[in-house]
């Protein structure tokens, strides 16, 4: 039989690394995490229905409001990522158009996703 | 040839010329099915609502940049054209929601049989489509 593994990988012992479901993992994880938080962000455009920016801050004080907004924003920029990244994945065949597309969604996405951060940090302080 | 898989397609015919290899018939050939449909519906929402990320950031930096700022976008949320994208934002919402359940469940093996997959199907298109009109009701009516 031919061995097909590294000899360095053989001499290590440790099998796969378990790094090559890390993207798989990570969406399942940020996907469990945002069915409540979903169901959260819901519930709280409800009740702020037409609130002006004075209502708007009074919520986001509120501590619980600040961190599962925050977490809310968060797992969906990660889940959002990853799951855009398939999409370009499956559907741009040639690979610098590829990487160009993934990275400027990747900015894209990091870029909104920080602003979101930033503006519930200054509504809750 | 610009691409690796591009080699896969060449052939001969049985002259010895090289031919273009027959492609396996594709999406619009098949008879959509729940799941097809399902799953491609899955995959919309999702990018639809990364758009929806992206419009929650900003109604969110509109809140912390000025009162003024912050009517103005809750002026267009409350528009007609708003509430219908709102509207559409719920449903993929929704849908995407419970689809993922559906998805997180096969993660963990369970209902993989085909009579089941149909019927988590039509729950899924049935419970986004509740959760959708519940929640307008709530939010047009009570509040």
């Amino acid at each position: 039989m031919r061995i097909m593994r590294s000899a360095l990988g053989r001499a290590r012992g440790m099998g796969a690394a378990k790094s090559g479901v890390h993207h798989w993992w990570a969406q399942r994880l940020t996907a469990l995490a945002l069915l409540p938080l979903a169901l959260y962000a819901v519930l709280s455009v409800l009740l702020l229905e037409g609130a002006s920016q004075a209502e708007m801050l009074r919520y986001m004080a509120e501590p619980w409001n600040g961190v599962l907004f925050l977490a809310l924003v968060i797992a969906l920029f990660y889940h959002l990522q990853l799951g855009l990244q398939v999409v370009i994945e499956d559907y741009i065949r040639s690979e610098g158009k590829r990487l160009a597309v993934m990275l400027a969604m990747r900015a894209t996405a990091g870029f909104f996703g920080l602003l979101a951060i930033i503006s519930v940090l200054k509504l809750s302080f | 040839m610009q691409d690796v898989r591009e080699a896969l397609m060449q052939g001969r015919n049985s002259t010895g010329g090289t031919v273009r290899r027959p492609l396996s018939p594709h999406l619009q050939v098949y008879r959509p099915q729940i799941t097809s449909t399902l799953s491609i519906l899955h995959r919309i929402t999702g990018v639809a609502l990364s758009a929806g990320a992206v419009l929650l950031s900003l109604w969110l930096a509109a809140a912390a940049t000025s009162s003024g700022a912050f009517s103005v976008a809750q002026a267009i949320v409350g528009s007609i054209l708003g509430m219908i994208v709102l509207f559409g934002f719920t449903f993929a919402l929704f849908y995407h929601f419970c689809n993922g359940i559906r998805h997180l469940l096969w993660d963990a093996g369970v209902g993989f049989e085909l009579p089941s997959v149909h019927r988590s199907g039509v729950a899924v298109v049935v419970a986004a489509g509740g959760l959708t009109v519940l929640v307008w009701l709530v939010g047009l009516v009570l509040l």
